[in-house]
């Protein structure tokens, strides 16, 4: 009850016309920025952030808030309609999110990930609402141990991601944990693998240049060795119709938004992780529970649902540390804290009870956010779709043009290009021979943080290597791994079977004669 | 207000054209910076060094003392040298700055990274920050005797979690051993805020962070402060003893200060250092300091230069004999 009159009163001041404005404006915004392969909503916030001195704290926070939260809308548009994912949280959309654009199917890609976006964003929203501080302390209990355990996992779940070629698979998570050691070590301060002396390699080979590169370049070099400069013309037209058809195909799957929502929530919460690795764990469990795994990859509507619910649900739980810790889970939360201390505002453990009017008007400016993100989004689909008519040759140039802009903006070193260049012809040649590339991408993402947590572990407990199964909560994770490890054989096991025809294929003859 | 920015945006385009034509003049007080100025952090997310460089940038933009925006970068990874050497690397760069502190001297005196200090541009030092020793609330230790006697008798188990070795907090570790005899395990995180967390989760046993990383968790009573490495006992914790008065003289403090790369002009680095003598005399920043038990004297110019030159010299004494 208490709880209620906290969110009415935050209702009150998010609901004012003004930061009714501001969140509109915020959100699209954000859209528009987290759409631009390079920029993220990290941009949007640090160029906003001045600004947001002239209103009062609450209206500013909720300004912020909106812009993260549009950029997280945003970032499923450009890896739906050019396959290069904006930002690390959409690198999973790009699975089957392109593929359906390539077929045609762009604009229902983009409302399944507008509508899926929303569900996980409102889950987490109400999850937050409820368990807010409760919640802090189990982000507490996770150590060194639980972080290394969890990545573990969230390896495992894309263990079968890659197709079929299991080995293929292993093989690019290892080439991804190689290049993710390139650069100066945490823990010694020693430069790794910088080829001689080169300073680029210092700060590490960072995830922006590896996706546009093998996504955005690789995948235009393939495009025009497959098609011919064939364009593919989708059509453009949205109608009522459309939509209302889009949604009901998307309510459909609420085993897959639900499993994104509660898992992105929590894996976004635990200050290490965020919301990278709880799309990509959302993706390879939607896929490991699915009916039909095999279409995963090709254009199932399922792959663009299951990141889209986690990575959103993640952005929402990762406000979570940094409220009640004081310790941001992202480049982006860290800049809202910076933020708030500005405002003098002291984020941590007595935020919430200090700071009553700030923190709900948030919470409750987090709902408004997600419904004009929502509604903002579905209503620029035509906009997006129809970019997509350009003529191929044309729209190639387009995306080669985002790709340099995008990789050089961040940090405005021509060493990133190269790398971008040279990433994209190799992945190219990898794409020929059919390597899976996402195991890649998501080695290079999560090595640093699963080699850190390993090496802190491990020295905290002298060495001791089963100080991961000591533990309840990382040998809870650890078990999971090996679970999701053996199901995918399993799976081989019964599909293998699958070809008699005496076992599945008749039996539902048999009780349809019986009864 | 609109007024206001549109001005400063001409001001700003004013001196964006007085740089293109007149790059060879350089008038102490006419340059301003034509783009966003990056300000690198040398510390990851969420530390001490990372919210107050923020603060900085805060108070900047909003008293409107500089009339680009300011873009902090975090560079933390290998205590600091991925921000030293994109200091290098900048070289003659007039908008870049790096908020450092004292790895800015121990890095490149322990890694092999090519940087010499002695060759950037001191801006200016904002302040003087402490270190406490603090354990979990939850934990029978309440002195520093409780807690000498807690760490022999794990034998060398004792976590002591920090930012990384040869960092501040591993060097005022290094002391705490060389006066107890004493052996504790360093734990290396990314920042003093996800040291802060480990603490009150109980994934480490202690730590000496900065007062400003443990405030929050110290107002609610999830932390307790044992002793503090200063030569008199802070405002804000007027119970806690420090070690000089205890009869072990570990004095040891962290410089929060701004420096450029080489080569910058001139008429940048007065801008520069002018920027933050205002920003000092902000009473944000004053009152800041004061609730988290800094010390802001501000030093510029070629008396910091002498003072990370020697500060510089007395740390490879510290590391040689802690190594």
């Amino acid at each position: 009850m208490d709880l209620l009159t906290l969110l009415s009163d935050g209702f009150a001041t998010s609901l004012s016309p003004f930061n009714l404005m501001i969140v509109i404006l915020g959100v699209t915004a954000g859209l528009f920025i987290g759409a631009m392969p390079g920029l993220g909503s990290v941009n949007g916030v640090a160029i906003v952030l001045p600004l947001t001195f002239v209103v009062p704290p609450a209206s500013a926070i909720i300004l912020l808030a909106a812009i993260y939260y549009g950029a997280m809308y945003g970032g499923a548009i450009s890896s739906i309609l050019l396959g290069i994912p904006g930002a690390s949280t959409a690198v999973a959309t790009t699975f089957d999110g392109r593929p359906m654009a390539q077929k045609g199917q762009a604009a229902l890609a983009l409302i399944a990930a507008a509508f899926a976006s929303f569900v996980g964003g409102t889950i987490a929203v109400i999850l937050f609402t409820l368990f807010a501080i409760p919640l802090a302390d189990l982000a507490l209990a996770f150590g060194p141990a639980e972080e290394f355990a969890l990545v573990l996992l969230a390896f495992t779940t894309f263990v079968g991601l890659g197709g079929d070629d299991i080995l293929k698979t292993i093989i690019m998570i290892c080439l991804g944990l190689v290049l993710s050691t390139v650069g100066l070590d945490l823990i010694s301060g020693q430069p790794r693998l910088i080829f001689g002396d080169l300073p680029g390699f210092y700060s590490g080979i960072s995830f922006l240049v590896l996706a546009i590169g093998v996504y955005g370049v690789g995948e235009v070099l393939y495009t025009i060795e497959t098609s011919k400069s064939n364009p593919t013309v989708s059509n453009a037209k949205i109608t009522f119709k459309d939509l209302y058809t889009g949604i009901k195909t998307i309510s459909s799957y609420t085993k897959t938004m639900s499993i994104g929502s509660f898992l992105g929530f929590f894996v976004g919460m635990l200050p290490a992780a965020g919301a990278t690795p709880a799309s990509l764990m959302a993706y390879g469990l939607a896929k490991q529970t699915s009916k039909k795994p095999e279409t995963f990859g090709d254009g199932n509507i399922e792959g663009v649902i299951a990141p889209e619910t986690a990575n959103n649900a993640a952005s929402t739980g990762s406000l979570l540390p940094m409220l009640t810790l004081g310790i941001p889970g992202s480049p982006t939360t860290a800049l809202l804290l910076g933020g708030m201390v500005m405002w003098g505002l002291m984020p941590g453990p007595m935020l919430f009870i200090d700071q009553p009017d700030f923190v709900w008007g948030l919470i409750s400016s987090l709902y408004t956010a997600n419904v004009a993100a929502v509604l903002i989004n579905i209503a620029l689909i035509p906009l997006f779709v129809w970019a997509l008519r350009m003529p191929f040759s044309v729209l190639c140039a387009i995306v080669l043009v985002l790709c340099i802009v995008g990789g050089f903006a961040p940090n405005q070193k021509m060493h990133d290009v190269w790398l971008i260049v040279l990433f994209g012809y190799a992945g190219y040649l990898l794409r020929k021979a059919d390597y899976p590339l996402a195991p890649l991408v998501l080695a290079l993402v999560l090595g640093p943080l699963m080699e850190k947590s390993f090496r802190q572990t491990l020295i905290s407990e002298q060495g001791n290597i089963l100080a991961f199964i000591e533990r309840p909560l990382s040998a809870t994770f650890i078990f999971l791994s090996l679970l999701f490890f053996i199901w995918p054989l399993v799976g081989l096991l019964r599909s293998s079977k699958r070809e008699h025809p005496h076992f599945s294929s008749k039996r539902p003859d048999f009780s349809r004669q019986n009864s | 207000m609109v007024y206001r920015s549109f001005k400063t945006s001409i001001l700003g385009m004013v001196a964006g054209a007085s740089m293109i034509f007149g790059a060879n003049v350089s008038f102490a007080g006419d340059w301003k910076p034509a783009k966003p100025i990056t300000m690198v952090i040398m510390a990851g997310q969420g530390g001490g060094a990372d919210r107050i460089a923020r603060l900085f940038q805060s108070i900047i933009q909003k008293e409107n003392l500089s009339n680009m925006p300011i873009l902090p970068v975090n560079k933390g990874g290998g205590s600091g040298a991925e921000a030293l050497r994109f200091l290098k690397d900048n070289e003659g760069d007039a908008h870049t700055i790096m908020a450092t502190l004292n790895s800015y001297y121990t890095t490149p005196l322990r890694t092999d990274i090519g940087v010499d200090i002695a060759e950037f541009n001191p801006l200016a030092r904002m302040a003087m920050d402490t270190f406490v020793l603090w354990v979990n609330a939850e934990s029978e230790i309440k002195t520093l005797d409780d807690y000498v006697a807690a760490v022999s008798a794990a034998g060398g188990s004792w976590k002591m979690g920090g930012t990384g070795t040869g960092q501040e907090d591993s060097l005022v570790t290094a002391m705490l051993e060389k006066e107890f005899g004493i052996k504790h395990t360093y734990v290396p995180f990314k920042g003093g805020g996800t040291v802060a967390k480990n603490l009150v989760g109980n994934h480490i046993d202690s730590t000496v962070n900065n007062p400003a990383e443990q405030m929050g968790f110290w107002k609610a009573g999830k932390v307790r402060p044992i002793v503090a490495f200063t030569p008199e006992r802070l405002d804000v914790f007027p119970d806690v003893p420090t070690a000089k008065e205890l009869g072990h003289t570990i004095v040891y403090w962290m410089q929060r200060s701004f420096v450029a790369p080489k080569g910058m002009p001139t008429a940048a680095i007065n801008y520069y250092t002018e920027m933050f003598e205002k920003l000092s005399a902000t009473e944000e920043w004053q009152t800041y300091a004061k609730e988290k038990a800094l010390v802001a004297d501000m030093i510029t110019g070629s008396e910091l230069q002498k003072y990370f030159l020697d500060e510089r010299a007395k740390h490879k004494e510290i590391l040689a004999s802690s190594e």
